[in-house]
């Protein structure tokens, strides 16, 4: 009887140690496609505005931090959850169109780079604004259906990792009908493909860049929400954000929705997987390293439009 | 001298005009307050450190204005000039010339980070200004600079406590997760260090990035190796409460985690919720106030400064706010010992500080030691039910 | 006026001016240490300027070659043994080297993407100071040795104030000269079209290398001088803030012009100090200041001064 507890317990352990190696996997991977799934909302965010515009928007970030932020106060004021998280959509998008009207449209026709200071700058207001309006600390929002982690082969994953992973999904999913299935959506794409061709065709394009700014916003304003229960929120998580949206953004592809989508989804692996494999201390760097490597193989990012130059 | 004092505002004036015209802008300070002390300090009121600079600038303000009321110190009131760094040591270190020369403080309490304090501390040792630093790592005071102090107990003081407490429990092997910001690396090297003087093995380390959302990666290494009896978090900020949270995600709540003094405050319990239930950490007598006998000689000035605190700021206490307060009526206390607002004179008051109960401790001085606290200024606590308790020693 | 802008010995003639007479209006030290922070960050952005302005290449990881030459002077004094002065050259031929072997593939990617490696770039080596902390300190800093020339020790604000300056003036006449060499006029036919300088026979990989080359040399020197003023490096030198600070000084003050360097730097300095007495509403205020600028000034200050000028005659 000993013997053979012995002997199933040693057979236990060997399995166990297979085992853990694949749940560990699991772990690395469900974490960083949670974590990837943020950087892809933020990075369709980029690549919207960047499509409608040519504009990259360095304050797409702040609208990740509406979102969670405006959700905190709002439900702390005593709304209920959902209509709080609309509330911050609203909010949001409010922002992103004011953005547009007010910075980014009489700036029409400077150059890339200073547009790029202008939305760095609105950055700056913004994180300066919510910093007033709200406060300094941090603060989290209940998970939707509760904090009990789900087994999954070892693996243990917040029922939270699954709305995010869903509201990405619903976003892009949402996004893709309007751009192809309405006319509104394929005027968008005109606009992007070539402004001058979509204005002589009776598009408004100034009416198409707007749409572009408060889309984005409310996709980050959702990213926002969706991830706030997981990582906490505070006036200034809009920075790291936006660093990373756009570096998938750019992994991805510039000006591509589904490479935005890829681009984020693999940082997100590549950072969890280097911090579990490689080093949690060069996570980064090991991430930032794979983005410079795929660039100098594939300079348009992976699935990124050639582009010829026209004199 | 007033030929000489007007000639001075001049020069002032006519170096604002040229600001004005050379740069576009003014730079011109507040004009000369004749019968005030003057109290400088530099800290990080918005950026990564804003949850200790904000406590702190609070803090101050608020006792600043309470002492002018009740008379000021020694028939002078005390004029705070505050200067919020963003956490940038660069820019830090611009506010400390501007506090020594345009400003001409008395001295100075601030310096929320210890990559701040460390740079500004050059300008004071040079310009001869007694500075008492709010920062955690113990190379603010060893070794002694003549006019470096500081308040808060130092990261090797609760490396100590928490391994003190490990031993106790007869835990040996023990994994490390630590942020790579200044508070946690500083903490880490110093866990490093003193490990070896408790019987404790690190058998495992991990660390993450002060922006990071997720540990779920690390805390899975730390899961998978052996023998791991108890985990120590070195960090400060929201990066412990995902930490905490991701720990108990992970199903690793049967191995005691160990939190340290950088998480002194509610909002850690907040944000973490459920899952900082029997997380331990060392923390001074500010956070269990309520809860100490009332032989203890800290309880007063701790109950009263919560107290005060709470109802001003409207969130609650933190043991950051805390150290503000010990350094400024450190430093009240050395301006009445001196009867002077000469800064040479008040440096050697600090220096003879005896005595002070604080909200950190009691604080005793001396030319080897501008900290003052020893162990027993730190209180193990434990978290249950969403609150601090003291855990009985030996336990 | 406008000639002025455009002759450069007027120029460096004006600097000259400028420099020799703020001390005599200053009413205390801390005057001549914002002046000098403001002449060190200019001397930095001069250098992205060249880059910049006159290749048309952005980085958005220029902090990165700051953070060298910054800890070039904390560790060769510290670790080292080395002078100051010496260390100071060295970490300005690393930045050089680094520059030219990592411009080479960095420099064939294009707009955004050029700006996400040269980003990604800084990233890695802020983190590798931030991590190597027996070298480095770690994220808390170490502190450098004050600079000795000749025996004498270089500590006073009037010391800094004067030798910053001098590096300036040293920088702007370089970069300004820049213009009448065949580096220059090739720089200008790549600044108006890629395709027609590279049609014209002009190596244009080569002339995008030179410019990197000389603007990490510029940011190299510049955080060797500022290391050795603070007399204390921390890694925020070498971060993606700092990176994006110097980018909008450059464009701030006007892409391709010297001048505009300068008053972006000046802007950019002085603007916080300034601001601080608004306390909380700080940052508000800096961001609100930046986009309005941007929008009205779109070319950056000094070209739209100019413009002014210009239009008035």
């Amino acid at each position: 009887m000993r013997h053979w507890r012995r002997e199933f317990s040693r057979r236990h352990i060997d399995i166990g140690g297979r085992y853990a190696s694949m749940s560990e996997f699991l772990q690395f991977f469900f974490s960083g496609l949670t974590v990837g799934a943020v950087y892809a909302l933020v990075a369709l965010g980029f690549t919207l505005i960047y499509n409608a515009s040519d504009v990259v928007n360095f304050a797409q970030g702040e609208f990740v931090m509406l979102g969670g932020m405006v959700t905190v106060f709002a439900s702390a004021a005593g709304v209920p959850l959902p209509l709080a998280a609309l509330i911050a959509i609203c909010v949001a998008v409010a922002v992103g169109l004011l953005l547009y009207w007010l910075a980014i449209a009489p700036a029409r026709g400077a150059s890339a780079v200073s547009i790029i200071i202008i939305t760095i700058g609105a950055s700056i207001f913004l994180k300066g604004g919510a910093q007033v309006a709200f406060d300094k600390q941090f603060h989290k929002l209940p998970s939707f259906s509760g904090d009990a982690p789900i087994d999954v082969l070892g693996a243990s994953i917040l029922p939270q990792s699954f709305w995010v992973l869903g509201g990405t999904l619903a976003a892009v999913l949402i996004l893709y009908v309007f751009l192809e299935k309405t006319l509104v959506g394929k005027a968008v794409l005109a606009t992007s493909a070539n402004r001058l061709a979509a204005r002589l065709v009776g598009i408004n394009t100034a009416t198409i860049m707007a749409l572009a700014f408060g889309g984005s916003a409310a996709i980050g304003a959702i990213a926002g929400i969706l991830v706030t229960p997981i990582t906490l929120t505070s006036y200034d998580v809009g920075t790291m954000m936006a660093l990373k949206g756009f570096a998938a953004a750019m992994l991805g592809g510039m000006g591509n929705p589904l490479g935005a989508v890829v681009g984020g989804l693999l940082l997100g692996l590549l950072e969890t997987l280097g911090a579990g494999y490689v080093s949690s201390t060069y996570k980064d760097g090991f991430a930032f390293v794979m983005i410079l490597v795929i660039l100098f193989a594939m300079p348009q990012g992976l699935l990124g439009r050639r582009t010829v130059d026209r004199v | 001298m007033k030929i000489h004092n007007l000639n001075q505002l001049n020069r002032r004036a006519v170096g604002c005009l040229l600001g004005i015209s050379v740069f576009g802008l003014a730079v011109c300070g507040p004009a000369y307050a004749a019968e005030t002390i003057k109290i400088g300090s530099v800290l990080s009121i918005t950026g990564p450190a804003s949850f200790l600079g904000d406590p702190e600038d609070r803090t101050l303000k608020l006792y600043v204005d309470k002492i002018n009321a009740a008379g000021g110190v020694a028939g002078k009131k005390i004029e705070l000039v505050v200067y919020d760094d963003g956490g940038d040591a660069n820019k830090a270190r611009t506010f400390a010339t501007r506090l020594i020369e345009d400003d001409k403080v008395v001295a100075m309490v601030g310096g929320s980070t210890t990559g701040t304090t460390m740079a500004m501390i050059p300008a004071f040792e040079e310009a001869k200004v007694p500075f008492i630093s709010l920062a955690g790592a113990i190379e603010v005071v060893d070794p002694v600079r003549k006019y470096v102090f500081k308040t808060p107990h130092t990261d090797k003081m609760a490396c100590e406590k928490i391994f003190e407490n490990l031993k106790q429990r007869s835990f040996t092997k023990v994994a490390m997760i630590s942020g790579t910001d200044g508070f946690g690396a500083s903490m880490r090297a110093q866990c490093l260090k003193v490990a070896g003087d408790y019987g404790i093995q690190i058998v495992a380390e991990e660390t993450y990035g002060p922006r990071d959302t997720d540990m779920t990666a690390q805390l899975t290494k730390i899961k998978g190796t052996a023998g791991v009896q108890a985990v120590v978090n070195p960090g400060f900020g929201q990066g412990p409460a995902i930490v905490t949270r991701n720990y108990a995600q992970l199903g690793m709540s049967g191995t005691p985690l160990y939190q340290s003094h950088g998480v002194a405050s509610k909002s850690f319990i907040e944000l973490a919720g459920p899952a900082a239930d029997g997380v331990r950490l060392p923390a001074a007598a500010l956070l269990v106030g309520d809860k100490l006998p009332d032989s203890d000689p800290q309880k007063k000035v701790v109950v009263e400064y919560k107290q005060a605190y709470e109802a001003s700021a409207k969130q609650p206490v933190s043991t950051f706010g805390g150290h503000a307060y010990d350094g400024l009526f450190i430093l009240v206390d050395a301006i009445k010992g001196a009867n002077s607002a000469d800064s040479g004179k008040v440096r050697d008051e600090i220096e003879k500080t005896k005595g002070f109960v604080g909200t950190g401790g009691i604080v005793t001085m001396s030319p080897t030691d501008h900290l003052g606290l020893d162990l027993s200024a730190f209180r193990m606590l434990e978290i249950k039910g969403g609150d601090w308790t003291l855990i009985q020693p030996g336990s | 006026m406008t000639t002025l802008l455009n002759n450069r010995y007027a120029i460096l003639a004006a600097l000259a001016v400028v420099i020799a007479v703020l001390p005599f209006t200053f009413p205390s030290n801390y005057y001549l240490r914002v002046a000098s922070l403001v002449w060190v960050s200019a001397f930095a952005a001069i250098g992205l300027n060249v880059l910049m302005g006159k290749a048309g290449q952005v980085s958005l990881g220029h902090a990165a070659f700051f953070g060298i030459g910054a800890y070039s002077a904390a560790i060769g004094p510290a670790h080292l043994g080395l002078p100051s002065w010496a260390s100071l050259a060295i970490g300005a031929c690393i930045s050089g080297l680094l520059a030219y072997f990592v411009g080479r593939p960095i420099l064939r990617l294009k707009g955004h993407y050029l700006a996400i490696a040269t980003l990604g770039f800084g990233v890695l080596i802020a983190l590798v100071i931030t991590t190597e902390s027996r070298w480095t300190g770690g994220p808390d800093g170490m502190p450098v040795a004050k600079l000795t020339v000749f025996g004498w020790r270089i500590g006073t604000a009037y010391a800094w104030y004067w030798l910053s300056a001098a590096f300036l003036l040293v920088g702007a006449w370089i970069a300004l000269n820049l213009d009448d060499t065949p580096t220059g006029r090739a720089f200008l036919a790549l600044h108006d079209s890629e395709v027609a300088a590279r049609v014209v026979g002009i190596d244009v990989a080569a002339l995008k290398l030179r410019a990197f080359v000389i603007a990490a040399v510029y940011a190299s020197i510049a955080g060797s001088l500022l290391a050795m003023m603070n007399g204390f490096v921390n890694p925020d030198l070498a971060g993606f803030q700092h990176s994006v600070e110097l980018v909008t000084m450059v464009v701030l003050g006007g892409l391709g012009s010297i001048v505009g360097s300068i008053v972006g730097a000046a802007v950019l300095v002085v603007l916080p100090q300034a601001l601080t007495v608004f306390q909380e509403y700080e940052n508000l205020m800096l961001g609100f200041i930046i986009i309005v600028s941007m929008v009205f000034m779109r070319d950056g200050i000094v070209p739209m001064i100019s413009k002014l000028i210009a239009r008035a005659r």
